[in-house]
This record gives C-alpha cells, sequence and structure tokens, in this order.
C-alpha cells in the first residue's frame, strides 16, 4: 500500500508549508451569525470556518432534577453527521463519530460550566430546565469539533427563556430572560502530521492525521476538558505543547465573543 | 368567524415573502435553499453513486431517494426527537413522487441519486419548501429534468380559500383545510397532493387553480436563483 | 414558431428554446410535441438546425477517450480497479497496462499498487457507465508521482486547460510546476518548492470561482504578476 498523497502532505508541511498557506497556528476566517431559527428555536447560531459550516439549536424543556443533583438543571448535547453535510455520512442512527463529537463538546460546555446549572433549578428536587442543544453540520471541510463546540456555546448565547403558564411551556414566547451563563469555555483542537502540529486542521488534514487533541480552554487558561485521537500515541512533552497551543489560540477566538 | 383579514396581513393569493439561493453545501453534487415566510429548507444532492445492495440496482435506470428531516430545534413546539419518525418517512417518501415524473435517470443505470432535505426553522409548509429546494438541487447536480418543480401549500381557512398557510392559520380556530400541492407549471402535471380538513369538490377546482398561481410565481423564483448562479458563466468569451 | 433563445443563453431544466418543426434536438435537449426543452442548466448552442445545451452543473459522466485521474483500489489476479469519482470503479486490465509478457502468478503490485495515483485513459464504456475499462497504454496516460490532488467542478475543466491548452501553460510555466488535469475534475499537481505548488493551486481555485468573469487570461497574467512572477518566455 502506498500513499503519496500523505507522503506529498508530510514532505510539504516538513518545509513549512501548509496546501491552503496558512501558518500552523493558524485559524480559516471564522464567523458567526445569530437567530438562524428563531421562530423554532430559544436560542441558534450559525458558525463557519473557512467553509466548514455547522448550525446549533438550543430548546429548553422542564423535567425533574437527577436525585444526585436536585438543585441544579442540566445540559443534554447532541450532534448528527448529515448525510446532506458530506459524501462520507450515512444516513441511520449516530454512528461512533458522532458520539465522541457529541461527547467532546458536552465535556467541554459542561466541565466549563458555560452554564450556571443552580440558576437552572425551578423547585429543589421537583422541577428544573433542561437545556438541550442540537448541532448539525451544513458542510464539512474539517475541524467539526471547533466549529460544532462555537456554534453550540454560540447558540447558548442566544438563547432565552420561553414563557411558562400553568406549569407549561409556551413555545414560541420568549421571555427577556436570558439563560444562566457562566463561562466561556472554548474548544481548541491541534493535529499532529507527521512532525508538524496544525491548530484548525482542513479536510486533507484530518484526513491524514495521526494524532489529535482537542483542549477545552477557560479564560483564565484552566484546562476543562480534553479528547485525544488518531492511531498514533502522543509523548508527554508533545501533549504540553498542544496544550500551550491551544491556550495561545483560545485567547484568540475568545474575541468572538465580547 | 368569516376569515376577512389574514393573520399576518396578505392578500388571500399572496405568498409570503421567498428567497432562493443555489450552492449551498459545497461538497454536495448539488445543494439550495429555500425559505419562504420563516419556513427554511436546505437541500443537497449526491450522486449518481453506486446503489447498495447491489440487489436492489435497477439495470434500467438510477433511482432517485429522498429523505426528509426537520432539525430537533426546528419546531414550533417541543423539541423534535432525531431520528426517522413516521411522519418524516412519509413526507420523505411523497418528495420522492412528487420529483420523480420530472427526473429522468435512464443515462445513470445502477445508480442511486441521494436528495437530502433538511428543515431548519419551521411555520407551515416545510414539505412544499423542502420539494422546491430539492428540485433546485437537482438542476444543480446536472441531474436531467424535463421541469422544475415548484410546490406549496393552498387551503381553506375560516370559508376563504387562500394561498400558502402559516402555521397561525392552519391552527385556525374554525379548523382549516390544508391541501399540500407540488407541480411542474409547463407539462401542468401535478406530482403532489395531500389533504387534511374537509373541502367541496368545487372549492378543491378553486384551490388548484390558487396553487397554479402560487407555483408560477414560485417558479420564477426558483429560475432566478439558477440564473443568479450561472448567469455570467455563459456571458464569456 | 422559431427560436426563443439564442446562442450561449443560460437556460434552465423546463425552459422552452424552440418551437416548431426547423430545428432539432441534440445534447440535453428533448423533443416534446412541437417544442424543444432544455433538461439542464447550461448554454444553448445553435449548430444549423441542431439545438444543444451545454451543462454548466453536475458530476463528471465518463466519455471515451477520456483521461482520468484516480486511485489504485484494488488489485486482481488479471488487472486492476481505479476510483475515479464516478459512481463505479473503473478496471485497467492486464493487456492495457503492461507491454511485456507476466506470469499468471506474478505480483501485480509491482506495476501498480494500492494507494497509487494514475492519469488513465477511458478506453470503453459500457452498460450505461457500470463498466468501464481503462488503458495505461499510450503517450498521455502516467503513474503520478507524489503531488497534491485539487478537485475542482468537471464543467470547469475546460477553463483551467483553456484555448489550446493555453491556460494551463501559463500556470505551468509561472509556478515551474508538473500540473495533469483530468475531465473527470481531479487535478495532480508536482513541483520542486511547496510554495509553487500552492501558487498553482491558488491558481486553479482562482479561475474556478472566477471562469465567468470575461478576460480570464488576462486577469491570470496580472495574477502572477502580482506574486512577482516573471515567466520564462
Amino acid at each position: 500500500m502506498n500513499n503519496v498523497r500523505k507522503d506529498h502532505l508530510l514532505a510539504t508541511l516538513a518545509k513549512g508549508v501548509r496546501y491552503d498557506g496558512r501558518s500552523f497556528q493558524e485559524y480559516r476566517p471564522i464567523s458567526i451569525e445569530y437567530k438562524i431559527s428563531s421562530k423554532s428555536a430559544e436560542g441558534s447560531a450559525r458558525v463557519k470556518i473557512g467553509k466548514t459550516e455547522v448550525v446549533a439549536g438550543v430548546k429548553l424543556e422542564i423535567g425533574e432534577p437527577y436525585p444526585d443533583t436536585p438543585n441544579e438543571g442540566t445540559l443534554m448535547v447532541n450532534v448528527e453527521l448529515l448525510p446532506l453535510s458530506s459524501p462520507e455520512f450515512e444516513s441511520g442512527p449516530p454512528g461512533i463519530d458522532a458520539m465522541e463529537l457529541s461527547r467532546v463538546v458536552d465535556r467541554v460546555l459542561r466541565e466549563g460550566e458555560a452554564l450556571d446549572f443552580e440558576k437552572l433549578c425551578i423547585e429543589s428536587g421537583k422541577k428544573m430546565w433542561i437545556v438541550i442543544v442540537d448541532i448539525y453540520p451544513i458542510n464539512d471541510d474539517g475541524n467539526l469539533f471547533d466549529a460544532a463546540a462555537l456554534a453550540a456555546l454560540a447558540a447558548l448565547r442566544d438563547t432565552h427563556f420561553p414563557a411558562v403558564a400553568d406549569e407549561k411551556v409556551h413555545y414560541g414566547k420568549l421571555t427577556t430572560t436570558k439563560l444562566p451563563l457562566k463561562h466561556l469555555p472554548l474548544s481548541c483542537t491541534i493535529v499532529k502530521t507527521g512532525d508538524a502540529f496544525l491548530a484548525d486542521p482542513s479536510r486533507v488534514e484530518r484526513e491524514f492525521e495521526d494524532a489529535r487533541l482537542t483542549v477545552g480552554v477557560l479564560k483564565d487558561n484552566m484546562i476543562c476538558a480534553l479528547q485525544k485521537g488518531g492511531d498514533a500515541g502522543l509523548t508527554p512533552e508533545e501533549i504540553h505543547h498542544m496544550i500551550a497551543l491551544a491556550q495561545e489560540k483560545t485567547q484568540e477566538l475568545r474575541r468572538l465573543f465580547p | 368567524m368569516t376569515y376577512t383579514q389574514r393573520f399576518d396581513g396578505r392578500k388571500i393569493d399572496e405568498l409570503r415573502p421567498m428567497e432562493a439561493k443555489i450552492g449551498v453545501v459545497e461538497r454536495a453534487t448539488g445543494s439550495a435553499m429555500f425559505r419562504i415566510g420563516k419556513t427554511y429548507a436546505v437541500a443537497a444532492v449526491y450522486g449518481p453513486r453506486e446503489l447498495y445492495p447491489q440487489a436492489m440496482q435497477n439495470p434500467l435506470k438510477g433511482r432517485l431517494r429522498c429523505n426528509y428531516n426537520m432539525m430537533a430545534f426546528s419546531g414550533s413546539g417541543e423539541r423534535v426527537r432525531p431520528g426517522p419518525s413516521r411522519r418524516s418517512k412519509e413526507i420523505s417518501l411523497v418528495t420522492e413522487k412528487a420529483l420523480a415524473p420530472l427526473v429522468d435517470l435512464t443515462a445513470f443505470p445502477s445508480t442511486v441519486i441521494d436528495v437530502f432535505v433538511e428543515l431548519i426553522q419551521t411555520d407551515a409548509g416545510t414539505r412544499c419548501a423542502g420539494i422546491c429546494a430539492a428540485a433546485l438541487a437537482l438542476a444543480d447536480a446536472g441531474i436531467p429534468m424535463k421541469d422544475l418543480v415548484s410546490s406549496v401549500a393552498v387551503g381553506k381557512v375560516g370559508g376563504k380559500i387562500v394561498l400558502d398557510l402559516s402555521k397561525e392559520e392552519e391552527d385556525h380556530p374554525d379548523g382549516a383545510t390544508d391541501i399540500a400541492v407540488a407541480m411542474s407549471t409547463r407539462t401542468n402535471q401535478i406530482t403532489l397532493l395531500q389533504m387534511d380538513g374537509e373541502v367541496s369538490a368545487d372549492d378543491l377546482k378553486e384551490a388548484l387553480q390558487l396553487a397554479k398561481k402560487g407555483c408560477d410565481a414560485i417558479k420564477n423564483v426558483q429560475i432566478q436563483a439558477l440564473r443568479d448562479r450561472y448567469y455570467q458563466e455563459g456571458n464569456n468569451e | 414558431m422559431g427560436l426563443f433563445v439564442q446562442d450561449k443563453d443560460i437556460v434552465v431544466p423546463g425552459q422552452e428554446l424552440a418551437e416548431g418543426m426547423d430545428y432539432l434536438p441534440s445534447g440535453d435537449v428533448i423533443r416534446e410535441k412541437d417544442k424543444l426543452i432544455s433538461i439542464k442548466v447550461g448554454t444553448v448552442s445553435i449548430n444549423n438546425r441542431f439545438v444543444k445545451v451545454i451543462p454548466l452543473a453536475g458530476k463528471y459522466t465518463p466519455k471515451r477517450e477520456d483521461l482520468v485521474i484516480g486511485e489504485v483500489v484494488n488489485i486482481g489476479f488479471s488487472g486492476w480497479r481505479i476510483d475515479f469519482g464516478w459512481a463505479f470503479e473503473g478496471n485497467v486490465s492486464l493487456k492495457d497496462a503492461v507491454a511485456e509478457f507476466v506470469e499468471k502468478s506474478a505480483d501485480l503490485t509491482k506495476y501498480y499498487n494500492l494507494g497509487d495515483w494514475v492519469l488513465t485513459q477511458i478506453v470503453h464504456v459500457a452498460g450505461g457507465g457500470k463498466i468501464i475499462d481503462l488503458s495505461m497504454r499510450g503517450p498521455s496516460v502516467r503513474k503520478l508521482g507524489p503531488g497534491r490532488l485539487v478537485r475542482v467542478t468537471p464543467s470547469k475543466v475546460p477553463r483551467i486547460i483553456g484555448k489550446q491548452g493555453s491556460m494551463i501553460t501559463l500556470i505551468k510555466d509561472s509556478t515551474n510546476c508538473k500540473i495533469f488535469v483530468g475531465q473527470n475534475g481531479y487535478v495532480w499537481i508536482t513541483g520542486e518548492k511547496p510554495e509553487q505548488e500552492l501558487l498553482a493551486s491558488e491558481a486553479i481555485a482562482k479561475i474556478e470561482a472566477e471562469s465567468h468573469i470575461s478576460g480570464l487570461t488576462d486577469r491570470m497574467k496580472v495574477f502572477f504578476e502580482e506574486k512577482g512572477i516573471t515567466r520564462k518566455e
């Protein structure tokens, strides 16, 4: 088995050049559009990183708190890899890639305390808000991890509580009260391809990645989530290097949310 | 209570504002978005590609396969549970049947042409908006078509025959009859016809004439979107 | 009666192009009763009485004698299977690949291995595109060395090649890259320096994005001049 395309990508990176001309630590242009589904969702957003495009929407429901956290609301994150967005995604129940993506975005938001869960409790042990974020790629041109996390965060920031009357949620009637947000955890994905460490991997860089590290980072550079992927291992030194890069990059990404 | 003034102030034969755009999913063979009022659909076409399992292949022509889905947050009430429902499967089927008569797949034997329709936001008329987007995506994918397919709902709200019902009209307190129509306006073929509610044969006749009028206007928007995408390429060197 | 469109007009599926029996349908145009109808998005081309539409969109469909770029994805006892982006893989039989006599039990990977990329020629299309025979013999075909793959819309391939190859020659001369263009929209770029390959891929992307604006060749010359490239004439 030859892999002339991978060999050539590695040779190009070894000379310090990325296929799209970016520097190794450079993100593609990012744009965020809010309220893309404001008639239907309590909050929504579209995020583009280069040609990668992801939409996210938030729905709120009232439920009973979990017995171990009677004073907290909860968060559900769901990513579906729509066959609409890539020839590689298949119809049917979520595959393992979609599940990993859901879990990683969930981990970044939950452990990074994007939401103030205690303020989502309506009545201790009886009623709480369930915040459900559904995330869909529209076009996959690489780095769905960061695009999905950004879209989820943007949709949460756009979310208002719906009106409640007679213990029922009145969908379509939003109040002026926004979701209780706490921190701003951001996701940064670095891939290792050959000897190169690349931020915001493009599709071809993901295709030939050796190892991947998604890092959730808070404002004070605390790390709130980690997910290592790819078939190759990473040395501790490499991991520290990738985390330092992620810390640097998320400081830049933070400007997206003034 | 008669329905004299529409909730959103439209005339009885007036469509909601529309927007169509070609080429919204870069990785698809063809794609388009279609928005009417607050109903917002995206469609992508992949193929022709090999149909699996091979036993399903037709050596005489390709197969058209449609899949309609509402994003979980796109409903007007609670979150829509992800995954296929009886409703979404039926709409997938009627979408396929609405497009198939105008699509000629004899050039692509043993293949499948996949059409994926996603609703990002809904306010009634979702299957119609999906069909409008899908027809454009098929054209953008270079699939041979004898005509574009245009689609709109007509119906009876508070005793009046109206064009392009909104969700509020569908939920009219006196009840509403909702008729989803798709047609090829050039060949004058109706390819989708579904109705909820009741209507007299005379009213149906009037409603279908109104649907034709609506589809003519929608088709103009569809054609303009295709021209906007490709216009200058022809006027060139 | 007569024509409803002019040469090079943009038309859409279902559009009536002509009425009456004076005109005859050609590619991607059908006759319904006394009317000629376009079945694709494309530009009208009128040649005497024949009216055809040249599609502006769509997937590449294999045609005999086309050169295409693809990857070796399977090796059998008597040949290779090539994925070139069509719905079905193409087949290169031993006799269409190797001139010398090959023993039955020979290891075919020494000629073409899995993961190799080739520029190959379609020699036979049957079964409506399900059976594609490819050849690796002839002056134009070859195994491709290390390089980067760029995909473009197949309908843009003629613009990237240009009249008598003028555009692709301009890019090659300006970047010192070897560039192979498959009719399937796959472009293979190999240069000595990655910066030159990047420039070539940017030029191709620019042509794909701006092929509808006139004066493309001049603009591409300016593009290279602005990048500080002086070509060897």
